[in-house]
């Protein structure tokens, strides 16, 4: 029994070596941090859970190891020998009582708890700033900015900039099959489910980017579907908004391979995508009008760099197996003049 | 046969050599190929449950290990994203519904007759047919895979995915068929254990006194009548829709996507506590016989059996939190997630005190059930954990709910059947398990196992959201994958140890003797393997441990063994009334029949019409399987089904 | 058959049973086909069960204007519903006078009740081809048209059920003791009439409720 109790004794404590080390910076997706107002409740709650857990696991399993190592008879076990049976001291049923008694008390504390935690996390403590409405697509996020009027609404997509400090509301629907939205360190899980749009709220306490990720299994590319939510401070976030509101550049001042992209970007691209200002309008893809003001592409599968741009242009499949856009066949000449296009796009 | 033989006066007598050689002419079932299929015997449905069972397992961890090479790094390409769909897919459609429930069907389908001391189940034809579906639903789920065109939308199958306009291939056809004709065996199965359990039990065997696991598989079994409409309807409606266009599931026509998760749940859910209490009850009935002593709170924990499953069918919302519930429903169904952990905490402080009052002998099979109270606790808490509505909508569809359900189905499943196994394998075979490979192979499933899912835990804290064929580097996932792949390889190698065991001790294991363990119920009071009979003459039980109440100095005077009803002249059982176990009928029972097998077929026929929309195939099917049916349930003489007085 | 015989104490270990002459087999509600029985009504009691949440479920999520124009009158359902009340009026009897072994009567019954489950059978699929939609046309037409589909199918069943009974009955299989058969295909015809006052309730009054 003795490798059982170093092995049980072991690897709880391990477990919380590992829980407890959890701070570590490059874990992007970890909830044992909060960033926000409507995660910050809940990581205590979490934690206070794990320590119950660990504890609980750790005395049951002391007393199953240490019952069965005192307890245990030395003689050898014969097949088919006849061995003593007990009836049993009286009263050990106060085991189960006491177990029972203090299971109902422990679980009546954290009932207490939960409770009191989702009451926090209803609602902000002050008005929203403003509503996004974030819509799911196999396999990115649609992400439209309603201002106060339809002129001060744009569209963008898999980046979601917020202002720090500020609750926003967030109303969530779904293009095609149920997705589901979340950003750990700023909150959990909302669904977004087709013929129904669901309301949630949203709050950075400070500064910073965040990463989400689908967390409902919506297909294929259901791995490649992360996101982003960037915290910015008030004025930037006001610029970055008055800036998105703008249409692309026009021709004026545009060199040749620029005029070209756009022609050929609107003929090849614009079946699927919109770039406000041009007469590319399709709806079944991201709004690209502000393309370079992001960072990642793909649902923040590669980064949007020259390279990254490159590659995603001319072979999406070999990147994202199965996401709806397709292999376009450009020559280099076309690749280049579409780039240097959307490389306009601030 | 004179006129109106309705009444008989059973012989009571003694065993002895002659009534066993005649009983054996009357109930062994016939040789060769007729007999295998028409075979009623429920110690050979049993064992077929068990092998059919375990031989899914090791199908499903094939699938498991193909994923966990695919995740041991980031950004890994040795599986397409839709083959890892269907991996995980049928990964988990054969570990819940054909490896998890069959696997205990099997234990309680050898055992129910041998631990009440009859001589079969109430239905023995229904036994043969509830097993023949399962491996028809079984085939014909995994005919898919071969073609390609497995489910792929994982076992939780959610809509809209599964509709036609984003699954248009068969692959969802097959789970929803396969699963309604899985439905019925499992229902049928259910239906054989209530019966058995309310009519079949030895004279004296009162409700008081029936064992634990027995509890456990009667409480799942009436669940199942209750549960298993839901998710045969919810599939129905799903294949009604993507065939004929109905609106059920689809947001664009006035359908509900959530109703599939509610129906799904519903079911689902208590499915949860389905696939477990029987591997408790196997716990709680194996545990004491190593401890030396009775089963602390023998009432307490058959009453939290049925609370937990009564609990059960009240929480299936909780799979639901992330889907925009009102709080006030998220508040009710929080709670009582939280309420059901009291039921099942009675039995791990039962099996403690078990422990802490008696005289633990280390056995491979201890050491399971020892460390099944360890796991169990892990897996139980864990769930509380997703009980908490705020934390749950993090923990939510992570890696922290894949060890938390790993932890459930291994360590509270597969720990007790393993201990199970090694319990009842020298009944079944008549030969011990090797005890010394036993603890090896032991050590080597509970450290793979833990080293695989006790880490995941931490995989979900960190947010590794399930169902994703590959993650990116730099999020924190790819050390703790690793080990979990490292793991996963050592709990297949730990298994292959105990295959290896059953294969080598089925020839040269030590002879078992009648009873090995020095258990206390019924099943020890026959030979290793049983007589095709079971029991020369039918036991009369006095207390709850028949074989321990002279030691125990319980019950109502002395279980007699050698000496009973005898019912020899032809197959005979006796019924007996539900609550007190007073003889009641003698019950004249079927012998070897085809026609289970026979309707199976024309049943899988018509699902294979259905899936191929060839409905001329189906309407065939329809009428081949009342034919069958009828001539099945035909009222015969031999049964005592038939009129024998002289109609004037 | 008198059980009244005085019959000898039986030892067993050192307990006393008595075991005298015993009744054989499938008798009357002593078999085990009519436990069966009570299982299989209770999981199918459920299957409706969940049929009728969908119903409720959809009902609840999109109010009034979910249901059609024209709400399921009485005009054949009414009528219906009473034939169908009759045949389990029938079949109980049916089942009365087997007990005093009054075959050829039993048989008459079964077949009365034969003709009614026929006539629903009929002014159902007649109700169902006066509808203005079909099985595909919205949500609630699905509904409707799947919950009244399960039912007619269990009356089919039912029928079939039956008509095995009368053939096994004018065969002369049974007696007022060998009857288990009879009370067990006569239990499912009354669920499946049970079944129908839910549907009824819930289909067609329900929606004239508000």
């Amino acid at each position: 029994m003795k490798p059982l109790a170093r092995a049980t004794g072991g690897s709880v404590s391990t477990l919380l070596i590992m829980i407890t080390s959890a701070a570590a910076g490059d874990t992007p997706m970890s909830y044992l941090e909060s960033a926000g107002a409507r995660a910050a409740p809940v990581t205590p709650l979490i934690w206070g859970l794990i320590y119950l857990s660990a504890a609980v696991v750790i005395v049951i399993t002391l007393l199953v190891i240490v019952g069965s190592l005192k307890r245990r008879t030395t003689d050898a076990w014969l097949p088919g020998q006849r061995s003593d049976v007990e009836r049993g001291g009286s009263g050990v049923l106060r085991w189960v009582y006491s177990g029972l008694i203090a299971t109902t008390i422990t679980l009546a504390a954290f009932v207490a708890w939960t409770m009191s935690t989702l009451a926090a996390i209803r609602s902000p403590d002050q008005a929203e700033q403003f509503t996004v409405h974030v819509v799911g697509h196999q396999w990115w996020w649609e992400v439209r900015y309603i201002g106060s009027s339809p002129s001060q609404s744009f569209t963008t997509a898999n980046e979601i900039r917020i202002p720090s400090g500020r609750p926003i509301r967030l109303r969530l629907s779904s293009a095609d099959v149920i997705h589901s939205f979340w950003v750990p360190a700023l909150s959990g899980k909302t669904d977004l489910i087709p013929g129904r749009t669901n309301e949630t709220w949203l709050e950075a306490n400070r500064t910073g980017d965040f990463r989400g990720q689908c967390a409902e299994f919506c297909g294929q590319q259901h791995a490649l579907m992360a996101l982003r939510v960037v915290s910015l401070p008030g004025d930037e976030f006001a610029k970055w908004w008055a800036q998105q509101l703008k249409p692309a550049p026009g021709d004026t001042g545009a060199s040749e391979t620029v005029r070209n992209g756009r022609e050929l970007f609107v003929a090849k691209c614009g079946i699927c995508h919109t770039v406000r200002g041009t007469l590319a309008g399709g709806k079944i893809g991201p709004d690209l009008s502000h393309l370079m003001s992001r960072e990642t592409l793909a649902a923040n599968t590669i980064p949007n760099t020259r390279a990254g741009l490159s590659a995603w242009i001319s072979a999406p499949q070999q990147i994202k197996p199965k996401n709806k856009m397709p292999n376009v066949e450009l020559s280099s000449e076309e690749l280049h003049a579409i780039r240097t296009f959307l490389y306009t796009l601030q | 046969m004179t006129a109106a033989r309705y009444t008989e006066f059973p012989n009571v007598g003694e065993k002895s050599r002659a009534l066993e050689e005649k009983l054996k002419k009357i109930w062994v079932s016939k040789p060769g190929f007729y007999g295998f299929i028409a075979s009623v015997d429920h110690k050979e449905i049993g064992i077929r449950y068990i092998v059919t069972a375990f031989a899914f397992l090791i199908v499903g961890g094939v699938e498991a290990l193909i994923m966990r090479m695919q995740l041991a790094g980031p950004n890994q390409n040795i599986v397409s994203p839709e083959a890892y769909a269907q991996l995980f897919s049928m990964h988990g459609i054969t570990m819940i519904f054909l490896y998890a429930l069959p696997v205990l069907s099997g234990f309680s389908n050898y055992l129910f007759p041998l631990v009440l001391g009859t001589r079969d189940m109430a239905f023995p034809r229904l036994n043969a047919f509830s097993y023949w579906v399962y491996l028809a639903a079984g085939i014909f789920m995994y005919v898919s895979f071969l073609l390609g065109s497995a489910p792929n939308d994982g076992w939780f199958n959610y809509v809209p995915y599964a509709d036609r306009t984003f699954n248009p291939g068969p692959n969802i056809d097959f789970y929803a068929l396969g699963m309604i004709l899985l439905g019925i065996s499992t229902t049928a199965g259910a239906a054989n254990f209530v019966v058995t359990f309310f009519r079949m039990r030895a004279p004296g065997m009162s409700i008081n006194r029936i064992p634990i696991l027995v509890w456990g598989t009667v409480t799942v079994s009436a669940g199942n009548l209750l549960a298993v409409p839901a998710v045969s309807l919810a599939f129905f409606l799903l294949w009604m829709d993507r065939q004929f266009g109905t609106h059920f599931y689809d947001a664009a026509s006035g359908g509900k996507p959530l109703l599939w998760q509610h129906l799904f749940w519903l079911f689902a859910h208590p499915w949860v506590y389905i696939i477990v209490l029987p591997a408790m009850g196997m716990v709680s009935d194996g545990l004491p016989i190593f401890c030396r002593r009775p089963l602390v709170g023998y009432t307490l924990v058959v009453l939290g059996t049925i609370t937990t499953m009564v609990l059960g069918f009240g929480v299936w919302v909780h799979h639901m939190f992330a889907t925009g519930l009102p709080y006030m429903a998220m508040s009710f169904f929080s709670g009582a997630s939280f309420i059901i952990t009291v039921p099942s905490a009675v039995a791990v402080f039962a099996w403690i005190a078990t422990i802490w009052d008696g005289r633990p002998i280390i056995t491979t099979a201890f050491l399971y059930f020892a460390s099944f109270i360890a796991m169990f606790v892990i897996g139980g808490v864990s769930g509380v954990m997703t009980a908490a509505v705020p934390a749950d909508l993090q923990f939510h569809d992570t890696y922290f709910v894949v060890a938390h359900i790993h932890y459930v189905l291994i360590g509270i499943n597969l720990f007790g059947v393993l201990g199970a196994l090694y319990v009842w394998f020298p009944k079944m075979s008549g030969r011990l398990l090797d005890e010394y490979l036993g603890k090896v192979s032991f050590w080597v499933v509970f450290f793979g196992f833990n080293l695989a899912f006790l880490p995941m835990h931490w995989t979900g804290l960190r947010g590794m959201p399930r169902r994703i064929y590959t993650y990116p580097d730099g999020v924190g996932w790819t050390g703790l994958n690793q080990t979990t792949t490292a793991g996963a390889f050592l709990l297949a190698f730990g298994l292959a140890l105990v295959l290896t065991n059953v294969l080598r001790s089925i020839r040269k294991g030590e002879p078992a003797g009648d009873n090995p363990w020095d258990g206390p119920t019924l099943e020890w009071a026959t030979s290793s393997p049983p007589p095709p009979y079971n029991f020369a003459v039918i036991p009369v039980v006095a207390s709850r441990h028949p074989l321990w109440e002279e030691r125990l100095c319980e019950g109502t005077g002395r279980t007699s063994i050698d000496r009973g009803p005898q019912l020899d002249s032809g197959r005979e059982a006796l019924a007996t009334t539900a609550i007190d176990a007073h003889p009641d009928l003698i019950l004249k029972m079927p012998a070897d029949d085809p026609w289970p097998f026979f309707v199976t077929i024309a049943l899988a026929i018509g699902f294979i019409g259905l899936l191929l929309q060839a409905w001329w195939l189906a309407a065939l099917s329809v009428i081949a399987t009342l034919a069958g049916t009828i001539v099945w349930l035909w009222p015969r003489r031999d049964l005592a089904q038939i009129a024998e007085k002289q109609h004037v | 058959m008198s059980e009244t015989a005085s019959a000898p104490a039986n030892v067993f270990g050192n307990q006393v049973l008595r075991i005298g002459p015993m009744r054989i087999g499938s008798r009357y509600r002593g078999s085990s086909g009519w436990w069966g029985m009570v299982t299989l009504i209770a999981t199918e009691a459920f299957l409706f069960i969940y049929l009728l949440f969908t119903y409720a479920y959809f009902a609840i999520e999109n109010g009034r204007a979910w249901l059609p124009a024209e709400l399921p009158s009485f005009k054949l359902a009414g009528p219906n519903t009473l034939i169908l009340l009759a045949s389990s009026g029938v079949v109980w009897w049916a089942e009365r006078q087997m007990r005093q072994d009054k075959r050829r009567r039993t048989l008459m019954a079964l077949i009365a009740a034969l003709i009614l489950a026929g006539i629903f059978f009929t002014v159902q699929l007649m109700e169902w081809k006066s509808k203005p939609y079909q099985l595909a046309s919205t949500s609630y037409a699905s509904v409707y048209f799947t919950i009244t589909g399960f039912h007619l199918a269990h009356v089919l069943l039912g029928f079939v059920i039956l008509a095995l009974l009368a053939v096994w009955t004018a065969k002369g299989l049974f007696d007022d003791v060998r009857m288990a058969p009879l009370s067990i295909g006569i239990a499912y015809w009354h669920f499946v009439d049970a079944v129908w006052l839910v549907v009824f309730f819930v289909v067609y009054i329900t929606p004239r409720f508000g």
